[in-house]
């Protein structure tokens, strides 16, 4: 399979799935009062970018698109953005999102071949969830001055099911994906690669 | 201008198991070249190799004696490709910006990349656009930006994908009105036949082979013979 | 272009160098987290009200930075207030509003390019470890151009889930927006290549 450079084609995918997770902050935005964060499709963003650019692009677009983000872009979900999104409250998620990506990226390329479309959702749970919260939530209780962890888990618990709708929607994708259309997903190409070149 | 002398011998691609070229001889010298073929016959990857995109599974493409294999790089500087789709070829955020942005290795300063820059939008009629969003133009638009991208560099040899599969009669019709005054040499991949008026050859692939070559008028009969 | 938080003025914030308020931000708000006494979140304040009224972008705009941290703050405030007093809840409030409105105040007194290109020097002494500034420049601005064509994409997607009755369906529009999407990346990296995005 030699057609473009493999570089340029890296690159591509990371700028188009960063706008991608900026797109979706777009529609579907449904603010749940009370708390500072919304929820969006974001997250889902997030987690296909993990998903389908693996362990090495996709912390590159997720970081790509906290990147105009910072610059003031007003990208996240609500139109909201700049700076003060990272040293606010709910900054760690932003944090959590780009090491999450990674660590679903990782975890989807390294998928024993046992092991299906249940791998993709623990992969989710892990990166897109565990994760991030694991980020997010002592980053917010630092930020709110020594509020208890206790506290600020429940000031984000009301997240947990819409992330968890989410990484079932994930899944589903990207099992589609991964059965009815193999080379919409690049990591699929990695490891076929990988596997031609040991062969070859 | 000096034609170039495109090479192709005894190419062949395959995609795995899927055949899609196999076995093209041909010399290409002509200023105005046009492919023809079916979906799927080929024409599409037969042009990517003539500036490296693609390479060959099997012969060599060279380009003025350089091998795409080797040279690759040297070949895109002289080789311009312009693809269908704009918007996948725009790839900075405003019209003067992406025109720029093929002119980031030429060793201008700022004010003669400006200049240059400039030159080209006027003309091709998109002088008044130069700062504004390249999401904000129209089609046809978009399309004359992709070209003015490729075309500021001065290439020698200008690819084009179905330049006008996208666009509208009325943007087409001025997309082959460009193509025809350019003093390059133009090779273009269409459906539009009557893009292909006033070429001095054309080629016909079908599954993979050439079916056809030569004058235009002999070339799309018997394109012509293949689609009844 | 994508319309940042930017506004345009001449006022003394405005004409310091991104660089310049990038660092005394990082310094103030370091120093903020780590004496996060009443006198330091205090004097904070102080300093966040005169910055703005110097910076001329407006109460109301700094306020409308601030409006998405109200429900958390309250929340935060009352919690403090159960738990450590009245004291200690004003600390944090103030804390959470100083960090959020100083980071805000950057963002709203530089251009977006400005803290782009900022960014893109910084990453200059990190060329050693393989990181290429220009290909980030390439990458950030590449993703400023999809954001119109992906959100075009995805109305189209919108459209033919609607015309086919599945208007509610998360899937059918998640699914082909995905292979929509990887299959531009795949033109874009093919556009790039041609342009000698990857010749040396």
């Amino acid at each position: 399979m030699r057609r473009t450079p493999l570089a340029t084609h890296d690159l591509a995918l990371v700028a188009v799935f960063a706008a991608l997770v900026a797109v979706l902050g777009a529609p579907g935005y449904i603010s749940v009062s009370g708390l500072s964060a919304p929820i969006t499709l974001q997250t889902l963003g997030v987690m296909l970018t993990g998903s389908v650019l693996g362990a090495r692009r996709a912390p590159l677009a997720v970081l790509t698109f906290l990147a105009l983000v910072a610059a003031g872009l007003p990208l996240l979900a609500g139109g909201r953005g700049g700076l003060s999104m990272f040293t606010g409250p709910t900054g760690g998620f932003l944090v959590g999102w780009l090491v999450g990506a990674a660590v679903i990226g990782w975890l989807v390329e390294h998928r024993p071949s046992r092991f299906g479309l249940g791998w993709v959702a623990l992969a989710n749970l892990v990166g897109g969830i565990a994760v991030v919260y694991a980020f997010g939530v002592p980053w917010m209780s630092w930020a709110a001055t020594d509020l208890s962890l206790s506290a600020a888990w429940a000031a984000s618990i009301v997240y947990l099911p819409g992330d968890l709708i989410k990484v079932a929607v994930t899944t589903v994708i990207a099992g589609g994906l991964l059965r009815g259309y193999p080379t919409a997903m690049p990591v699929q190409h990695r490891v076929r690669r990988d596997r031609d070149s040991v062969a070859g | 201008m000096r034609m170039t002398t495109i090479r192709l011998d005894g190419v062949g691609h395959s995609y795995g198991e899927r055949v899609v070229l196999r076995d093209v001889d041909l010399t290409l010298t002509e200023t105005r070249i046009g492919l023809v073929g079916a979906n799927g016959s080929g024409k599409s990857t037969l042009a990517r190799m003539i500036n490296g995109l693609v390479l060959p599974t099997a012969g060599r493409v060279v380009v003025d004696g350089l091998d795409t294999r080797e040279q690759g790089a040297r070949i895109r500087r002289r080789v311009g490709f312009v693809f269908t789709d704009p918007d996948a070829q725009i790839v900075m955020p405003t019209v003067a910006e992406d025109v720029a942005f093929s002119l980031r290795r030429s060793g201008l300063n700022a004010r003669e990349k400006r200049e240059r820059v400039m030159a080209a939008l006027d003309r091709f009629g998109l002088a008044g656009h130069a700062d504004h969003p390249a999401h904000l133009l129209s089609g046809g638009q978009k399309q004359l930006l992709a070209l003015t991208s490729v075309l500021v560099t001065e290439p020698q040899v200008l690819v084009c994908d179905e330049p006008t599969t996208l666009l509208d009669a009325r943007n087409a019709r001025s997309v082959a009105r460009l193509l025809a005054g350019l003093e390059q040499q133009v090779i273009v991949v269409t459906h539009h036949l009557d893009l292909l008026a006033g070429f001095d050859r054309v080629v016909v692939l079908e599954d993979g082979l050439v079916v056809a070559d030569g004058p235009v008028s002999e070339s799309l009969a018997a394109y012509r013979a293949l689609l009844d | 272009m994508l319309l940042g938080l930017y506004v345009p003025g001449n006022s003394p914030l405005h004409r310091r160098r991104a660089g310049t308020k990038l660092a005394v931000l990082g310094v103030l708000l370091g120093v903020m987290g780590v004496f996060r006494t009443a006198e330091v979140v205090t004097g904070g304040f102080v300093a966040l009200t005169a910055l703005t009224l110097l910076s001329g972008v407006g109460l109301r705009t700094m306020l409308a930075q601030l409006r998405p941290l109200l429900w958390f703050a309250v929340f935060v405030g009352a919690f403090q207030i159960w738990l450590s007093g009245p004291r200690q809840a004003a600390l944090a409030v103030g804390f959470l509003l100083v960090s959020v409105g100083l980071a805000a105040l950057v963002t709203l007194t530089t251009r977006t390019q400005e803290l782009l290109d900022c960014m893109v020097s910084g990453l200059r002494p990190l060329r050693r470890l393989g990181v290429d500034p220009e290909r980030a420049a390439l990458t950030m601005s590449l993703t400023i151009r999809s954001i119109p064509v992906l959100l075009e994409l995805s109305q189209d997607v919108q459209q033919a889930r609607r015309a086919r009755g599945a208007e509610r369906s998360l899937r059918a529009f998640a699914v082909p927006l995905l292979i929509r999407t990887v299959r531009h990346a795949d033109r874009v990296g093919e556009a790039l290549a041609a342009r000698g995005v990857d010749d040396p």
